[in-house]
């Protein structure tokens, strides 16, 4: 066992052949992540004390997270199971044999002076995390997650010349999910960031509350001229939101880039990100890097998993986002565009799934809940649950703009009306707003032909092969009908009468 | 007290002995507790570090309303004290060290719970002296106060259980509970003349052991007869999945049952078919004369009963010294690191920072065996230096472990001396560390390799010092232990004699 934790694979060769990203003043931009995300389990990785957020200090921790004398640690099978469906759900290696190890430093918020964690054998081992940016496919390499359990809190501003200790959320079960330094931009990251926070709370293992600390990132950050041997990397600690993550990074290659050009090397550092300067500062270099001294904690048996348990794991899980987004590929006949947009969360999914089966329309159906319901959704902050338009009344509203009652347009003012509580029977909304389109073609065909009498130089213009001309008829012959025809059947039957 | 029982006599009787009274009803717990206590109160060995005549006199009390009631368990009434390393709810524990100085527990541990009221409903009489943190051979290294061996109170009564050794020898109580990390049941026991058994690995609980080395620690009975502590341990072990991950799943054995079944069958050669291996390497110029002598005698004892000795050989017996005094160390100095002074235990009165806190309120807690344990164990698993010390001590730790199952292809049970001497003066060893650790030379290798120990009385040395023989067994073969020392006791005396001061 060697003492350096095999986190981000510090070798070039293992980076050789990956596309690069876009150049940073000539220099290539290399990102691996360590994300730490908090289990969803009730109690705690060894302890039977409560996970709950929010509780008074010291109250949800038992014998073991105080670390008092004979207090000794028992698995959370729990835990075990959402470690496992996290591998599966990233097409990794789930262990049958891992390891919990200590990791050992004095600091008075690590209760029993050692953080058991997973060293040597983690539990997950391999696998990846796919998604798009800019329209092209990303697969970010993971190297590793493994099981660990979380420190307590220092509270150093409610005593004055003393610190208070909370040891609420001691214990408290954590993945940490490791990966290759396979990213190339602030922005590669930010979205492999997002792509696993939807895959942690899609299959539930993880709440994913980022301020509550439930999702929180590391982003080892290097930089190096193209063809280069690698640059000496940064690690930004605990970066909580997305827009953090990209500002820090962004931040973070402007400086390094700037130390070299000014002939400085970059010393390895954890550093923090500091919202309001909007600058990272050095935490802590090599130098004074803890010997952690790791070792296999002789309180846990190796933690054993049994292939059936893996395969009974795999049988029971839902529809994985991607697989979930190939299926609407296929089946929908979505743009891939559209399958990653709808599978952004299990909630949106569901809805765009139900649409589309009460109204047989999945592109509309598609176009709808990407576009008016999430516009209404985000305008209102408000959850596609709490949407105050239902499955069904998109659907039947589909339905009408689908066999022409309404224009896509009209559909608008009744998704308004619903939204609203105006009215909640799509078809009733149309009967009250008047929005039923002209279906009588005799009645059309009259106001049509009045339309050309009065415009007779548009006529001649469309004649003479001016199709802006054309498009100035079809707006007449809306005016004339208040936009209740259809303008496809407007503009062909323009197109019989002047026989073009 | 009543019943006209001569009560000079109680602290004589075995456990089997004062549960078959309790049973009987011809006399109280109250009045079995009140006497023991009244002993305790006189006793000059250092033995305890705390008691508490009302939580004990209570205890009794409901032990008594229990056996009113009918109730009939084989431990229900019968006094006992805990080796001071088992947290307790209604007594101090301070695991022989200034740092735990006045602490008490939330919780019983589990080995004290099944012994207890909501268990067997044993009585506690208090806590017993030890070595700081169960390290140490003497007991000379308890922060409070050394035992005295009662055969010689110029001697040591060996350690770590030093007190429960001392306590049950003397008679101030029938039974203790003892640790086993390295020898410490099974030493104290040889040297103070009393039977002790160390399980396997993880026969009985860890959970309220303050740990000291914890692929190592194991609870065991101390008492005076191979039958009272198979009571004890009928009762102490089994599995605690809940609280103890390394606790065996395997059921609860009634080992008391056990040996009072074999009695009738023995016929004179009841241990007819035993093979007992004698490894070369426990025979050696290592062990003195008088041990050897006295550790022979109870063999041909035993050929007498019907077993038959093969010669084996443990070949990495010497190795066990330094691979035992590498990984304890190692996890003691883990295990101990959350004695930092933040939540509960010793705080330095001044400190200028929080790692001047660490310095002080550690340097001033603990004491010398402790402090030394720690700093090997932090360097044995320092970077540079944990694949030559910790990982190789780990890979010979496997091979002792197998040398051991080869040895059992040859014999049933191992047997040999417990400690290379019978005990020494007090103050004789204490600037020697190295002659301490190389003393625990013939227990190490069988705790290394996590299996069943026990030492039972077989004569006296030197100044009439006592003699214990270390019988080891494979996995999980305690029964199979007990039976062949209670064989060895219905044919000897050795157990029954009493320090001369008594």
């Amino acid at each position: 066992m060697s003492q350096t934790q095999p986190t981000v694979n510090p070798f070039a060769e293992m980076q050789a052949g990956r596309p690069t990203g876009p150049l940073v003043q000539g220099y290539e931009v290399i990102i691996g992540f360590e994300t730490h995300t908090q289990l969803t389990t009730q109690s705690k990785i060894f302890s039977r004390a409560s996970t709950s957020f929010g509780a008074e200090p010291n109250t949800n921790a038992s014998a073991v997270d105080f670390a008092l004398p004979g207090a000794l640690p028992v698995m959370n099978k729990g835990a075990v199971q959402r470690a496992i469906e996290f591998g599966l759900a990233v097409n990794a290696h789930v262990a049958e044999h891992s390891v919990f190890a200590r990791k050992n430093y004095f600091y008075p918020d690590l209760p029993k002076g050692y953080q058991i964690s997973q060293f040597e054998i983690p539990v997950v081992q391999g696998g990846s995390v796919e998604f798009f940016l800019d329209g092209e496919k990303k697969s970010v390499r993971l190297v590793r997650a493994h099981l660990e359990e979380d420190a307590g809190k220092s509270l150093h501003e409610d005593f004055i010349g003393m610190s208070g200790i909370d040891l609420n959320r001691a214990g408290t079960p954590l993945l940490e999910i490791v990966t290759e330094p396979d990213m190339r931009s602030s922005a590669e990251a930010v979205a492999y960031a997002r792509e696993l926070h939807k895959i942690v709370t899609w299959i539930g293992i993880c709440d994913g509350n980022m301020q509550e600390g439930s999702f929180r990132c590391d982003a080892n950050v290097s930089v190096r001229k193209p063809g280069g041997p690698l640059g000496t990397r940064r690690e930004i600690k605990n970066l909580n939101s997305f827009k953090f993550m990209q500002q820090a990074i962004d931040y973070e290659v402007r400086w390094q880039i700037e130390e070299i050009e000014s002939g400085r090397a970059v010393q390895q550092a954890t550093v923090l990100f500091d919202p309001d300067t909007g600058e990272t500062r050095s935490m802590r270099t090599k130098e004074d890097a803890a010997d952690y001294r790791y070792f296999p904690d002789p309180d846990l048996p190796p933690l054993v998993i049994a292939r059936d348990w893996v395969e009974k794991t795999r049988s029971e899980m839902s529809e994985l986002p991607r697989v979930m987004a190939a299926r609407f590929v296929k089946d929908y006949g979505l743009p891939e565009y559209d399958a990653g947009q709808l599978t952004q969360s299990k909630a949106t999914a569901a809805f765009f799934e139900a649409v589309a089966a009460a109204s047989q329309q999945a592109k509309l159906a598609s176009n709808w809940v990407m576009g008016e319901l999430s516009r209404r959704l985000n305008s209102e902050e408000k959850s596609i649950e709490a949407s105050a338009v239902s499955a069904a009344q998109l659907a039947a509203l589909i339905g009408r703009i689908a066999d022409g009652t309404i224009s896509n347009n009209a559909a608008k003012q009744v998704f308004d009306a619903l939204w609203t509580g105006e009215g909640a029977d799509v078809d009733a909304v149309i009967e009250a707003k008047g929005l039923k389109q002209m279906s009588d073609t005799g009645e059309l065909e009259k106001i049509i032909d009045d339309v050309l009498a009065a415009n007779a130089k548009n006529v001649e213009e469309v004649r003479a092969g001016n199709a802006k001309a054309m498009n100035a008829l079809v707006g007449q012959a809306m005016k004339a009908t208040k936009g209740k025809a259809n303008p496809a059947q407007v503009n062909e039957l323009l197109k019989k009468k002047l026989g073009s | 007290m009543s019943g006209g029982l001569n009560n000079t006599e109680l602290h004589d009787l075995g456990v089997a002995q004062l549960a078959a009274k309790l049973a009987a009803r011809e006399v109280s717990s109250l009045e079995v507790t009140q006497h023991f206590l009244a002993r305790i109160r006189q006793e000059q060995l250092g033995a305890f570090l705390a008691t508490d005549a009302d939580v004990s006199l209570a205890q009794a009390k409901a032990a008594d309303t229990r056996l009113a009631a009918g109730e009939r368990t084989p431990l229900l009434g019968v006094p006992l004290a805990h080796k001071d390393v088992f947290v307790t709810r209604d007594f101090p524990t301070t695991a022989g060290s200034k740092m735990l100085e006045n602490y008490r527990s939330p919780f019983d541990a589990t080995v004290v719970s099944r012994l207890g009221a909501q268990g067997a409903g044993m009585v506690t009489l208090g806590k017993l002296n030890c070595d700081e943190f169960a390290m140490g051979s003497g007991n000379d290294n308890s922060a409070y106060k050394p035992v005295k061996n009662p055969w010689d109170t110029g001697r040591i009564p060996g350690g770590s259980s030093g007190g429960s050794a001392a306590a049950v020898a003397a008679r101030l109580v029938p039974a203790a509970t003892g640790t086993d990390t390295g020898g410490s049941i099974r030493q104290p026991a040889s040297l103070s003349g009393i039977t002790g058994i160390k399980p396997t690995y993880g026969r009985c609980s860890r959970y309220g052991m303050v740990a000291f080395a914890s692929s190592l620690d194991q609870a065991g009975p101390m008492a005076r007869s191979a039958l009272d502590c198979a009571l004890l341990l009928s009762s102490m072990a089994g599995p605690d999945p809940d609280r103890d991950s390394t606790s065996l799943d395997l059921p609860a054995i009634d080992y008391a049952a056990d040996l009072l079944a074999a009695r009738p069958a023995g016929g004179d050669k009841p241990l007819k078919g035993l093979r007992i291996g004698l490894p070369k390497q426990f025979f050696g110029t290592g062990c003195a004369p008088d041990v050897l002598a006295a550790v022979r005698g109870a063999l041909a004892e035993y050929e007498k009963l019907g077993a038959t000795l093969v010669d084996v050989s443990l070949p990495l017996t010497e190795l066990s010294i330094p691979v035992y005094y590498v990984i304890a160390p190692a996890e003691a100095s883990s295990n101990l690191s959350r004695f930092d002074g933040v939540r509960y235990g010793h705080r330095a009165a001044h400190y200028t920072d929080l790692d001047d806190m660490y310095k002080k309120s550690r340097s001033e807690g603990f004491g010398d065996e402790a402090t030394r344990r720690i700093m090997i164990g932090t360097y044995v698993l320092s970077h540079g230096y944990y694949d030559a010390y910790y990982l190789k001590a780990q890979k010979i730790r496997r091979l002792i472990a197998q040398d051991f199952q080869t040895a059992f292809t040859q014999c049933d049970i191992i047997a040999g001396p417990v400690s290379p001497t019978v005990a020494w003066k007090i103050g004789e060893k204490s600037d020697d560390p190295v002659a301490n650790y190389r003393a625990d030379i013939y227990t190490l290798s069988s705790s290394l390799a996590g299996l069943p120990g026990m030492s039972v009385p077989a004569g006296f040395g030197a100044g009439g010092m006592p003699v214990g023989l270390q019988l080891i067994g494979n996995y999980f073969k305690e029964a199979q232990l007990l039976g062949a020392a209670h064989q060895f006791q219905l044919a000897t005396d050795w157990h029954l004699r009493q320090p001369p001061s008594l």
